[in-house]
């Protein structure tokens, strides 16, 4: 790459060709003379990101490019993070929320930092350690400042605060711990709005109270956990001296909410300045978590109602007019007596013990009208209040969403595809028949072949020990005896499983391309490998996949592992067809999570394909969705998983390696010949 | 030629199945009713089986029971490459003879003891051919290879342990052998009666139990979330013993709980933020 700073017209060239502007009307220039004034490497950054963005859309590619030009001076080292924020913010807000993150982001701070600590790096670790820790589930989430609404926690994305990266590190755990125990120890549990409303600066009285909380949870933190108490302690120094009496008083094992709202109240009165500032201390949003936890309230109370009910009618039909012993928290009246809310809460169903286990850390204890059943007339059994929204709206959820990765960013797009699994349908079952006969000579010399592999007992002759005497070891012994020679002591036979423990996933491309031969080749070459799987006593399950966008990631279940090869399963492999797209991450992550699930030694996905992964609209198609799948193969292959692809390619199939290994693929340059070759190349992959 | 031969007859002695029989009690912290259940099911001649996690003191247990009933106890662990011979017995032959030897199954019948084949489901399939007319009114085992048939004696106990949380749809038991059993859920200990466990089998003091047994809760919460179980008393007992032996906690705990629970990265920083919150 040549030294030299580009000059603000061959900037603008380069803009130009990247954002296709002169189709806009739209000019580089002024971008391109902010830009002429910066280092080659950073003009190389800049340009580099403006094409990346115009990928997924040419505003977003001319706002970035614009914005870059003005901030990239300021934003240093930092700037492909700002340019990840920017892109991510667009994914989930489009380009208004793109330009709030890029302009913002410029706004925090930009001095460079190699100590500083991501989120993403810590983000596996940290929510395993809140998993561990007691009360409700929580999630994790990166965001502009520390902060939760009781149900998510929310980090910055980046800490630098402390010297080092091991402080950062424990920075954030520190957040992390403070804001869970908001959730655990009641720091919503009281309105703190009228205190606040006596302060002249909210922010600041919200300052105040969040250091105050910070104080009291430190020490309910020490009750359960000493060593993290200790931790913070170290991570924030002392106190502030006028605090002291303060800190004393919210160190108390009893002390609640209200006590930091009195402390509040006092430095107030005292006339409060600003807050002292301690960097682990975080922000506070009471109003939206107490929004969120009255919700939660609610929608608990009356679940918690619902399985009463259920309950208490079991009861009357088991004909317990005294109520059954089996559920103690019912009496006859309906009305439910929970003397240790934690042991009875035993013989309430999950959804409901998750729900009263909630309303216990809420609210200290289960709420009088939860416990009231809600007459006789009220019984619903099931229906689950989300299933009811679901329905009601009119939409169906994704059955699981999955992350994506853009090799441009060098970044996850977080819950990127959303993906749909849905059962086959059927197709004709005279097809099926139709190619077991045409194939009938083949598909016998095939089982024969397999029978052969499978996992028989080997006699293992001349053992220590086993099952049979070894006759010809004896007649040996016997002679080296006569001869005055020592006898070996290996007489037996002993017969020793071979056992294959094999489970065996294959993923089958259902896009558009593959219409006609190939489809053909693929439905043929399914039957003719389940006639050979079926021989050798393997488990296996097969899978199609195809969609339309990310939106629409699709995944057909035609038989799955605990599905036999019944005539309805050869209905399903009949019924494979040709339909949109090649989006091929996302279903390498959905079916190897199921394969991973199998209880054996050996894990196998082998993927029938007609070519590279592609989807709608440029963005999957090339490098980018190369590079998603090999990413997603190789998430596979940590979990014990190895890969084989079999394409049909007429084009060559150059990408195969990258994403596989040289040896983990064979290309079949003619759709006619797989069936006959397919049973061939798994007896050699599994052999 | 008589020196070899009697060598190998001592061989051949060395491999019959030792009956062990337990002079002093082992030490063995009821957690509910289970002790009265096995004692009866002794008294009527029933099959038990022991369902629970690892390290929860099913195998302590079994020890316990059968010094309370003053039985021998003859201990299987059992392997995917267990056969029916590998209980029942097989000939040898030494020097010049062949030599019947009993399996364990074999010998705890003819001793009247009580025979516990851990992780039954470990084994092959075939071994419910012995265990079936073991455990019903039968109350017999058939030794083909002998033509013997043996008729197990009043004291004679068969007890089997697994542990349903690796279960697979691939080692399933079937419903014909569960339903020959009464059932004990055994579980992780309430924190108070698993921080005496650990004291008194770790030999620390009521305290650093207690933290050990707040740490062994956290690591449950794992279960399925990077963990596929959390750790048992086991664990504990051994994180205890080596800071009875003089050793950091905060080593021990990463020796004996840490790194045997995970390899995977977020999973042993998360288990190492854990022992450092607690210690
Ligand atoms: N209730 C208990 N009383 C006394 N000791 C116990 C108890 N529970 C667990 N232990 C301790 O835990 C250790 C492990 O228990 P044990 O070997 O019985 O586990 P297990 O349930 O048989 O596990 P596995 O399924 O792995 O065989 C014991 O050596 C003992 O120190
Ligand atoms: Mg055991």
């Amino acid at each position: 790459m040549p030294e030299r700073k580009l000059f603000a017209h061959e900037l603008e060239k380069r803009l130009d060709e990247l954002l296709l502007l002169a189709l806009r009307q739209r000019s580089a220039a002024q971008p391109a003379a902010l830009l002429e004034a910066l280092p080659r490497q950073i003009q190389e950054r800049v340009l580099h990101w403006a094409g990346v963005a115009a990928q997924t859309s040419d505003d977003l590619g001319w706002l970035l490019a614009s914005l870059a030009a003005a901030q990239a001076a300021g934003l240093g080292v930092r700037l492909d993070d700002w340019a990840r924020a920017g892109l991510d913010a667009y994914d989930r807000g489009g380009l208004a929320a793109a330009r709030t993150a890029l302009t913002g982001f410029a706004a925090t701070d930009c001095a460079p930092a190699a100590h500083s600590v991501a989120f993403a790096a810590v983000e596996g670790r940290l929510s395993r350690f809140l998993q561990a820790l007691d009360g409700r589930p929580l999630k994790l989430a990166a965001g502009e400042a520390a902060w939760t609404d009781t149900e998510t926690l929310w980090l910055p994305q980046r800490l630098d605060l402390a010297g080092d990266a091991a402080g950062n590190r424990s920075l954030y755990k520190a957040m992390a711990a403070l804001l869970w125990a908001q959730t655990r120890y009641g720091s919503f549990a009281l309105d703190p709005e009228p205190e606040l409303e006596l302060w002249p600066d909210r922010e600041r009285g919200l300052g105040w109270f969040a250091l105050f909380e910070a104080m009291r949870l430190e020490a309910c933190i020490a009750l359960e956990l000493p060593g993290l108490a200790m931790e913070i302690t170290g991570l924030r120094g002392p106190w502030p001296a006028g605090l002291k009496e303060a800190a004393a008083r919210l160190a108390q094992p009893d002390a609640t909410v209200a006590d930091s709202l009195a402390c509040m109240a006092a430095q107030r009165l005292a006339g409060a300045g600003a807050t002292p500032a301690f960097s682990h201390v975080t922000g506070m949003d009471p109003v939206a978590a107490r929004r969120l936890r009255a919700a939660r309230i609610r929608r608990e109370t009356a679940t918690l109602r619902r399985a009463l009910n259920v309950l208490r009618a079991l009861d009357a039909k088991a004909g317990g007019r005294t109520g059954n012993p089996d559920y103690p928290l019912l009496a006859a009246d309906g009305e439910v007596q929970l003397a240790d809310p934690q042991a009875d809460l035993v013989v309430l169903p999950p959804d409901a013990r998750a729900a009263a286990k909630s309303l216990l850390q809420d609210l200290g204890e289960i709420p009088p009208e939860a416990l009231h059943a809600a007459g006789p007339g009220a019984w619903q059994p099931v229906a689950g209040a989300e299933a009811d929204e679901a329905a009601a709206a009119g939409t169906t959820r994704p059955d699981a969403f999955y992350d994506e990765w853009d090799y441009r960013r060098a970044a996850w797009r977080r819950d990127w595809c959303h993906l749909y699994e849905v059962e086959a349908p059927a197709g004709d079952h005279e097809w099926v028949d139709e190619v077991r006969r045409r194939h009938a000579h083949l598909i016998r010399s095939i089982r024969r072949r397999f029978e052969a592999l499978r996992g028989e007992d080997k006699p293992q002759r001349r053992q220590l020990d086993g099952e049979e005497i070894d006759l010809d070891a004896q007649v040996d012994a016997r002679a080296d005896r006569k001869s005055g020679a020592e006898p070996s002591p290996r007489l037996f036979i002993h017969r020793r499983r071979v056992e294959r423990s094999l489970a065996v996933m294959f993923m089958v491309d259902m896009s558009g391309s593959t219409k006609g031969w190939v489809n053909d080749a693929e439905r043929e070459s399914l039957v003719l490998l389940c006639e050979a799987i079926e021989a050798l006593g393997d488990s296996y399950a097969i899978y199609g996949f195809s969609g339309w966008t990310r939106t629409h990631c699709d995944i057909y279940r035609i038989k799955h592992f605990a599905d036999r090869y019944d005539a309805a399963t050869r209905r399903r492999i009949a019924g494979i067809e040709a339909r949109d797209y090649t989006r091929m991450g996302v279903a390498v992550r959905h079916l190897s999570g199921l394969l991973a699930r199998q209880n054996t030694r050996h894990k196998l996905l082998v993927t029938l394909s007609d070519g590279r992964p592609d989807d709608y609209g440029d963005e999957y198609r090339g490098r980018y969705g190369i590079e998603d799948t090999r990413r997603a193969l190789l998430e596979a292959r940590e979990k014990g998983i190895r890969s084989y692809c079999v394409t049909i390619d007429r084009h060559g199939a150059d990408y195969l390696p990258q994403l596989y290994g040289p040896a983990h693929y064979s290309v079949i340059d003619d759709a006619k010949k797989l069936p006959q070759k397919i049973a061939e190349i798994y007896r050699r992959l599994t052999a | 030629m008589t020196a070899p031969k009697q060598s190998a007859r001592a061989d051949v002695r060395a491999l019959a199945t030792p009956l062990l029989s337990l002079a002093s009690e082992p030490y063995y912290h009821a957690t509910g009713e289970e002790v009265a259940v096995f004692e009866a099911a002794a008294g009527r001649c029933l099959p038990v089986m022991l369902k629970g996690p690892t390290g929860c003191g099913k195998t302590r247990f079994v020890e316990h029971m059968a010094w309370r009933l003053k039985r021998p106890l003859v201990t299987v662990a059992c392997h995917d490459d267990l056969t029916t011979s590998d209980l029942v017995g097989r000939y040898l032959i030494v020097g010049d003879e062949t030599v019947w030897m009993d399996g364990p199954l074999t010998a705890a019948v003819r001793a009247g003891a009580i025979c516990y084949l851990d992780e039954i489901v470990e084994a092959r399939k075939d071994t419910s051919v012995v265990i079936h007319p073991l455990t019903d009114s039968r109350r017999a085992l058939p030794v083909e290879k002998r033509g013997e048939y043996l008729v197990a004696p009043p004291d004679f106990m068969l007890v089997i342990s697994y542990n349903p949380g690796y279960q697979s749809v691939l080692k399933e038991m079937k419903p014909s052998t569960r339903q020959r059993f009464v059932a004990l859920d055994f579980d992780y200990p309430e924190a108070e009666t698993e921080a005496r466990i650990v004291a008194h089998e770790g030999g620390v003091d009521a305290d650093t139990a207690r933290l050990l047994v707040k740490l062994g809760s956290l690591t449950r919460k794992l279960k399925g979330a990077g963990l596929d179980e959390g750790a048992g008393t086991r664990l504990l007992v051994h994180a205890a013993q080596l800071i009875a032996a003089g050793m950091a906690p905060l080593t021990a705990c990463t020796a004996a709980i840490a790194r045997p629970l995970a390899d995977e990265a977020d999973t042993r920083d998360a288990l190492d933020d854990l022992i450092r919150a607690v210690f």
